[in-house]
């Protein structure tokens, strides 16, 4: 058990790499109630070509498993897991991601018992025809409670528009006819190649002894037996750096149509702290130039184009990322155009001063800060940050080093023309009232 | 140990709640604004809030008072209206970093008093009008708001669900208020509303956070003085007995959105309150919950199904989204399981484990500062004085017999039903 800590935050890590691979955190809060625990695979709805364990060949899985996968382990032979949760007066979650797959609970009370459960129900599988026939129904329901969302539809909308191949841009959920071909034994191959403890991070944050917590996770551990780690290989298809689709508008039952302009941002090799950089940079860099303090905004909002909806966003993974800029409009044709025309001269002009950069980096740390308050930002972020080999509490520090040359080399490489993308919702049956 | 410590001081027409806690890295401001929910004022109310947040005098646009707040340290603020029973609640909310985690110590809590102070007394005022063009801006921003209920189904049908059922109660209206009212409000109207509300409201203010309580009671004192008032008080209006009305609207949508409203006949402080809130949960309130179950697990009807309370107004709310085709089925097994619960159909086990998860679900919202501050407003809304701990206990002693005694006073009231045409047919493809 290595203790790791963090002085200014006044936060303690403890960490330790178990024998049969399993990656463990744990983050002592004191004069919190609750204890906030995640189990995560590096698992989530793009890993859907690789070599399955224990063959050699690749295979190619249906559109949405790493999904149903997730809502399938919750049902076991003895009943529902979520049932033996709330009789330990535990709250039980999951979800799933483009590279994730997480299973969590939070309780006040009995959390050695519930971290057993935890570790339990995702390590043992029950899967039948029967119990997957069964779950069709509900998670059509989910893809149809999606449907519905324009927000949703938006989002991913744009991420079709920008990615042309990579599975990034399937439904995290898949589609109705997509779930309808999985089998049990198709979940098995996913669930033995990717749930083995070297491929997963436990972290738990809370009113807990780092002691009694890795003492109890070696025991459970211990008891049971894994393969060899397998070597999971994956296969993506290769992605041009210039957006896919410039644009494309789809026509819901709504009243105000929504804009958004996205941009590719293909990553490159780099992790760890440079990668960390890259994404703070790119955050300082939009904040900058959409940020409720910059002139940009306060244009648009007394312009009537935008509304409390708007918003801005970077996201990077291994292998994609994208930043979408847009949200609520009466006019989403010259909402696109101004946003482009504000990031084409952000590119040419040099518009920052450094008032501006730091107060950007200012709000970025308080962020930080207030984030801090959640064990479920904490367990939630941690992790995804373990997963890309970054650490969650190199942020401030690396903030600190962001000068305004890194925005400006960022600001370079990603604000180009054929980078971009936009995409519309716009009403179905205008002149509707209600 | 009581797990919340709570000091309430009364000051000058409001009152000061400090919760001292070493657990947060920031320190929260919340000031709250209490008055009944009215069909004449709820748009103005409505307005108000987003008026007094876009800017003050001294920080006259959103972007010098937004970088104000980036040069804070990324403090936030926003303001936030609910609806709690009879009455129309306004909150503003202001965080910011505690600067003993920071490198250079800038005092903090003193600048953010001073600025909550700025937006609550020191508007962007002209004689007696507000700001005409920031009135105008956000007047436009509202009626986005309102509309923008539409676009969001399950939130759509929900409004749509209590604006049948509590059809002529002031409870139908949506806390946004009405769209065809936004145009008529002139800047001058809404400085006279303003002040209206400054000296009649009932208003609270919480501080949670790393405090010393002398030093910040002296603070908001130097800050803040209004004059006293006695707090207005709204007539609960109660359940009208009737037969169940069944409401069904078609719209172009995937998914056909169910919700169906009960009158609980019991309100927030009231002996059955406690039994109430377990019966919530044995019915539909949690994943182990009787809607969950038969729904969901055994059924294959839907995604989400959940039951949930509105403490203030008596009102339990069953919501789900289902294949249009399934409405019957689904609509008897709610109706079913209902009937389950006053019968008294439910193992020790399902009471035992709701209790417990009930009372996790409280102490989980002890940890985050909004959280804590809302179960503590509980008791200004019903002006009683229940303690969190009494809560826990009393969830703790419920019996069969006291949710039966509860499950008998609940009626179904009304069934609303946003039912989808086929595939959304007029939809354009994506490709």
């Amino acid at each position: 058990m290595k203790k790791i800590k963090f002085e200014p935050l006044h936060e303690e890590l403890y960490y330790e790499k178990l024998s049969n691979g399993l990656s463990v955190y744990v983050l002592p809060k004191d004069g919190f109630h609750k204890t906030y625990a995640t189990f995560t695979t590096k698992y989530g709805s793009i890993d859907n070509h690789f070599t399955p364990i224990g063959s050699a060949g690749f295979i190619r899985v249906p559109d949405g498993i790493a999904h149903f996968l997730e809502h399938k382990l919750f049902e076991k032979e003895d009943g529902d897991v979520f049932q033996k949760f709330s009789r330990q007066g535990a709250s039980a979650n999951a979800f799933t991601s483009f590279t994730r797959t997480a299973y969590l609970f939070s309780s006040t009370s009995h959390v050695e018992k519930n971290l057993e459960t935890l570790l339990d129900f995702v390590q043992e599988p029950y899967f039948t025809d029967q119990t997957v026939e069964k779950e069709k129904g509900i998670i059509a329901q989910e893809i149809r409670m999606y449907d519905d969302n324009p927000d949703w539809r938006l989002y991913f909308g744009m991420i079709k528009n920008l990615y042309e191949k990579h599975p990034v841009r399937i439904d995290i959920a898949g589609t109705v006819e997509s779930i309808s071909a999985i089998t049990k034994d198709m979940l098995y191959t996913c669930y033995n190649t990717f749930y083995h403890p070297s491929n997963m991070v436990l972290f738990i944050v809370g009113p807990v002894e780092p002691e009694k917590i890795f003492a109890l996770v070696k025991t459970n551990q211990a008891k049971k037996s894994f393969a060899e780690p397998p070597e999971i290989k994956r296969k993506f298809p290769s992605e041009k750096p210039e957006a896919y689709k410039t644009k494309d508008t789809v026509a819901m039952n709504v009243q105000t149509p929504k804009c958004l302009v996205g941009i590719k941002a293909l990553p490159g090799d780099d992790s760890g702290k440079e990668m960390l950089k890259r994404e703070l940079a790119v955050n300082v860099l939009l904040d900058m130039l959409f940020g409720k303090s910059s002139k940009n905004y306060e244009n648009l909002y007394n312009d009537g184009l935008v509304d409390d909806t708007f918003f801005y966003d970077f996201t990077q993974e291994q292998g994609f990322g994208f930043a979408m800029i847009g949200g609520d409009t009466k006019n989403p044709d010259e909402l696109e155009r101004r946003i482009k025309d504000i990031l084409f001269s952000a590119r040419e002009q040099k518009p920052f001063s450094d008032t501006e950069l730091k107060r950007a980096i200012r709000k970025k740390t308080g962020f930080f800060l207030r984030a801090l308050n959640s064990p479920e930002y904490i367990a939630n972020q941690f992790t995804r940050y373990v997963l890309n080999d970054m650490n969650l509490f190199d942020v401030v520090p690396v903030l600190g080093t962001i000068r305004m040359e890194d925005i400006e080399k960022i600001g370079g490489e990603l604000l180009r023309g054929e980078k971009m993308s936009t995409f519309q919702i716009v009403p179905a049956n205008m002149g509707q009232k209600w | 140990m009581a797990a919340i410590s709570e000091s309430v001081k009364e000051m000058k027409g409001f009152k000061l709640h400090l919760i001292k806690t070493g657990k947060y890295k920031t320190n929260t401001f919340i000031w709250k604004m209490k008055a009944p929910l009215t069909f004449e004022d709820v748009t103005i109310r409505a307005l108000l809030p987003y008026v007094l947040q876009s800017n003050t005098k001294t920080f006259p646009s959103k972007a010098l008072l937004s970088s104000y707040l980036d040069d804070l340290y990324g403090a936030t603020l926003y303001v936030d209206l609910a609806k709690k029973g009879e009455y129309h609640i306004i909150s503003f909310v202001l965080e910011v970093a505690n600067e003993k985690f920071l490198a250079d110590s800038v005092p903090l809590t003193r600048k953010a008093v001073e600025l909550l102070a700025d937006i609550l007394t020191n508007p962007n005022v002209n004689g007696n009008s507000f700001d005409r063009e920031t009135v105008d801006n956000e007047k436009r921003t509202m009626k986005q708001r309102i509309r923008s209920i539409y676009d969001d189904k399950i939130k759509y049908a929900n409004f749509r669900l209590i604006e049948e059922m509590c059809k002529d109660e002031p409870y139908a209206l949506h806390v946004y208020g009405k769209i065809d009212e936004v145009d008529a409000i002139t800047p001058e109207q809404l400085y006279e509303y303003y002040k209206k509300c400054f000296a009649e409201d009932e208003m609270d203010l919480y501080i949670v956070g790393d405090i010393d309580e002398e030093e910040t009671e002296l603070l908001v004192d130097e800050f803040f003085a209004f004059p006293e008032r006695l707090p207005r008080k709204a007539e609960a209006t109660r359940s009208i007995n009737r037969e169940v009305q069944e409401i069904k609207e078609v719209q172009e949508i995937h998914q056909g959105k169910l919700n169906l409203g009960f009158r609980t006949n019991i309100l927030y402080g009231e002996p059955d309150y406690f039994p109430l809130q377990v019966l919530n949960g044995i019915y539909g309130g949690f994943s182990h919950s009787k809607l969950f179950t038969n729904v969901r697990e055994k059924n294959s009807l839907a995604y989400y199904v959940a039951s949930r309370l509105e403490s203030h107004k008596g009102l339990m709310i069953v919501m789900s989204g289902i294949d249009s085709k399934n409405y019957g089925k689904t609509v008897d097994i709610i109706k079913e399981q209902m009937e389950a619960v006053k019968k008294g159909d439910f193992s020790v086990e399902e009471l035992e484990q709701t209790k417990a998860v009930i009372k996790n679900q409280l102490m989980e919202t002890l940890d985050s500062p909004r959280g804590t501050v809302e179960i503590l407003y509980h008791n200004v809304i019903s002006d009683k004085n229940i303690t969190f701990d009494e809560w826990l206990q009393q969830v703790d002693a419920t019996t069969r017999d006291d949710i039966m005694r509860a499950a008998a006073k609940i009626q179904l009231d009304t069934i609303y039903f946003l039912t989808g045409t086929e595939e959304g047919k007029n939809e354009k493809n994506q490709v």
